[in-house]
């Protein structure tokens, strides 16, 4: 026996024309403002000299490790690797796509992570739409990402959002959930604003657990960028998959050893943003 | 401590203002605290409330009053709804019913910016495992108060600074909490609630995490930080020997009810109760009763201008072997014994001749446990004296024994 089939296909396809219809303007301006972003950040990175910017970036990691110059010495090696390999343009792409996409998801998803943590509500509502977020295969984004934007880097940025956004919600919201009884007490018993509260007790006191969610966030951006390069996402992604579809392993193997260079880079200066000192309640 | 607890005792009995004034309080959690309340005037348990209501009737229809200066003690087992009480001070559980007025105020019915000026300028808050905030250093973190009261930072560092060295940890100002010990920390919760000069500190099972040694020198630092600060101080505890330490005042509480409040001594001579005498059963009695407990009535004495013979008499009417020998206005002067004085009688020599004038002397407040090293070295009753020297009891071996056997039968009694 065959059941009738709904037409949820049909459906969706209505959806997303009414959407067009209507917010097409809004989809517009979205994709003007990160194409803006984007560009202009690849502009930036292009715009200093590699090795200045290699320079920086061994003294940023100096500077965050406390003196680590071990890691500092890796990063300079790593990054002069990469610009050795001729990968340097595809790189400051990968990157700017990247951290354009990280915070826009955590501009979106910090208030909300610290939003959900102070509403039963909104949190329960969210954690559906999370996790299907996080199971759905990241393939799936591509369609509507590709259907409401077309092909190119803002898609594979809008695409990286949705992706990275989960983890720093969740943890935001763990974060601030798990701010001890006893400090949220200290903050109503000197007389805090409800501001002064978030500002001076809760953000501070999960800030670990916070900058662990843009840790992640960063990484799931990164781990996105071959996947975006399918919907026309440039930078060292795109080279991945035309390594793939070449079965030029040679190509393939340097854009993926630069993805993991600038993977690891920024890994290690995110999690050592926060002071380790005074961690522990 | 006794010392103030005399002070405070008579300013109850004049027409001190209670600083804080406790009406009818209750407190239910849960949704239908009205339904949960209802249940519980028909004469409903707690358990059977929770059980059809889901609520949880935490306080019930407390009422009591503290004097400015005063160390109130909030004293029960976990779960009496002590700390519960102490929060609904400041409301930080917000009160289901009754009223609290701090200073004319009743808390209970003030806008959120009025409890915010109230949490800010009157009461401070000291907690069980210190609370400090881990990201700032101990500076900030004393500082804290003032700088949600927006104190420009140099002004309310150098209140911070000069509470620190109050406390006595001049010096660890850019610590971080984590590298402090637990009684450092608990000196700078303390400098903490009181940077912002509050009237009243509320402090929540504020020393119940320290070791025993720690613990005691932060009581007495307590005691004397408050007879020099003057202020009120409402203490929440489950340790009786805290309580009766610190208390001028103690609140016992049982299921969220007061169930008897009453100096220490009178909490642990009237024990209202049963239940309060079982609690009050396993206190070290020595160290809670007074020389004033156990004392009697110096009888008889001998007058400093009386001659032997009339000591010698008065000894053997009485049949004892020492007589404590008293100036006009029952000053003591001394003691004399038996022998010396049928001695003096035989020669002739004059009371001040044979008078022992290093006698062992101690108050009315003097604890026992202080006192039992004295009598066991000595053959004779130690003297009680008062401010002026003035010869108001004696304890013998007998009279401490007696003392204590009589609180050993009551409490076997009930247990």
């Amino acid at each position: 026996m065959q059941l009738p089939k709904l037409p949820l296909g049909y459906a969706v396809e209505v959806l997303v024309d009414w959407i067009e219809h209507y917010f097409g303007w809004l989809l517009d301006a979205i994709s003007a403002v990160l194409r803006f972003l984007i560009g202009g950040l690849q502009d930036l990175l292009l715009a200093i000299p590699a090795p200045v910017l290699i320079l920086i970036a061994a003294v940023l990691v100096w500077f965050v490790t406390r003196r680590d110059i071990k890691l500092a010495a890796l990063t300079a090696i790593g990054l002069i690797l990469v610009w050795d390999l001729n990968l340097w343009n595809l790189s400051m792409l990968t990157l700017a796509l990247v951290l354009v996409s990280t915070i826009v998801a955590l501009v979106l998803s910090i208030p909300l992570g610290i939003a959900a943590a102070r509403s039963d509500t909104l949190n329960s509502a969210l954690r559906p739409i999370l996790d299907f977020m996080q199971t759905m295969p990241s393939f799936v984004y591509l369609i509507p990402a590709v259907i409401f934007f077309g092909l190119g880097n803002v898609p594979g940025a809008i695409a990286t959002v949705v992706f990275a956004m989960p983890p720093a919600l969740r943890l935001t919201n763990l974060g601030i959930r798990q701010v001890p009884t006893e400090l949220i007490e200290v903050a109503d018993a000197f007389g805090s604003t409800p501001w002064q509260k978030l500002l001076k007790v809760q953000v501070p006191v999960a800030l670990p657990t916070i900058m662990a969610g843009v840790n992640q966030c960063i990484m799931l951006s990164l781990s996105m960028t071959v996947i975006a390069s399918m919907i026309g996402a440039g930078g060292l992604g795109y080279q991945v998959l035309v390594g793939i579809q070449r079965v030029d392993i040679g190509m393939g193997f340097e854009a993926g050893l630069a993805i993991v260079i600038i993977a690891i880079i920024l890994d290690r200066i995110t999690q050592n943003l926060v002071p380790q000192r005074g961690e522990r309640v | 401590m006794s010392i103030i607890f005399e002070q405070v005792s008579e300013e109850e009995t004049g027409s001190v203002e209670p600083i804080i004034r406790v009406r009818n309080l209750t407190k239910v959690f849960g949704h239908d605290p009205e339904k949960a309340l209802e249940l519980y005037r028909a004469g409903r348990s707690k358990q059977e409330i929770f059980e059809e209501t889901g609520s949880t009737v935490a306080l019930i229809d407390i009422s009591f009053e503290v004097s400015r200066g005063e160390i109130f003690v909030l004293m029960g087992l976990s779960g009496s709804g002590k700390s519960t009480l102490l929060r609904c001070i400041n409301r930080i559980i917000e009160p289901t019913a009754g009223e609290i007025w701090i200073d004319g105020k009743d808390i209970v019915r003030i806008d959120n910016d009025e409890l915010r000026e109230i949490r800010r300028r009157k009461l401070g808050m000291i907690f069980q495992n210190f609370a400090l905030l881990p990201h700032r250093t101990v500076l900030d973190n004393v500082a804290f108060g003032l700088e949600i009261q927006g104190v420009p930072v140099e002004e309310r560092h150098s209140k911070a600074r000069d509470m620190l060295q109050m406390v006595g940890l001049g010096g660890y100002e850019e610590s971080m909490p984590d590298e402090l010990s637990g009684g450092m920390k608990q000196r700078v919760g303390l400098a903490r609630a009181l940077t912002s000069d509050p009237d009243i500190l509320l402090m929540d099972e504020a020393f119940s995490a320290l070791d025993p040694l720690i613990r005691r020198d932060m009581q007495d630092e307590l005691l004397e930080l408050q007879q020099r600060l003057g202020k009120t101080i409402i203490f929440v505890t489950h340790d009786l020997d805290e309580a009766l330490k610190l208390g001028d005042r103690i609140a016992l509480m049982k299921d969220g009810a007061i169930v008897q409040i009453g100096t220490p001594e009178g909490i642990l001579n009237s024990p209202e109760n049963e239940y309060v005498e079982k609690f009050v059963a396993d206190v070290d009695l020595t160290r809670v009763l007074t020389a004033g407990d156990v004392m009697r009535r110096p009888e008889p004495v001998a007058q400093w201008t009386a001659g032997p013979r009339v000591a010698l008499h008065l000894m053997e009417e009485h049949d004892i072997s020492c007589i404590f020998v008293v100036s006009r206005q029952r000053i003591l002067r001394g003691r004399v014994t038996l022998d010396d004085t049928v001695e003096a009688v035989k020669r002739g020599k004059q009371l001040g001749d044979i008078l022992i004038t290093d006698v062992p002397k101690v108050t009315t407040t003097t604890p026992l446990s202080d006192i039992i090293s004295l009598v066991v070295e000595n053959p004779y009753p130690v003297a009680v004296v008062d401010d002026a020297g003035r010869l108001v009891g004696s304890i013998s071996r007998g009279a401490i024994l007696a003392a204590l056997a009589r609180k050993g039968v009551d409490t076997n009694a009930t247990a």
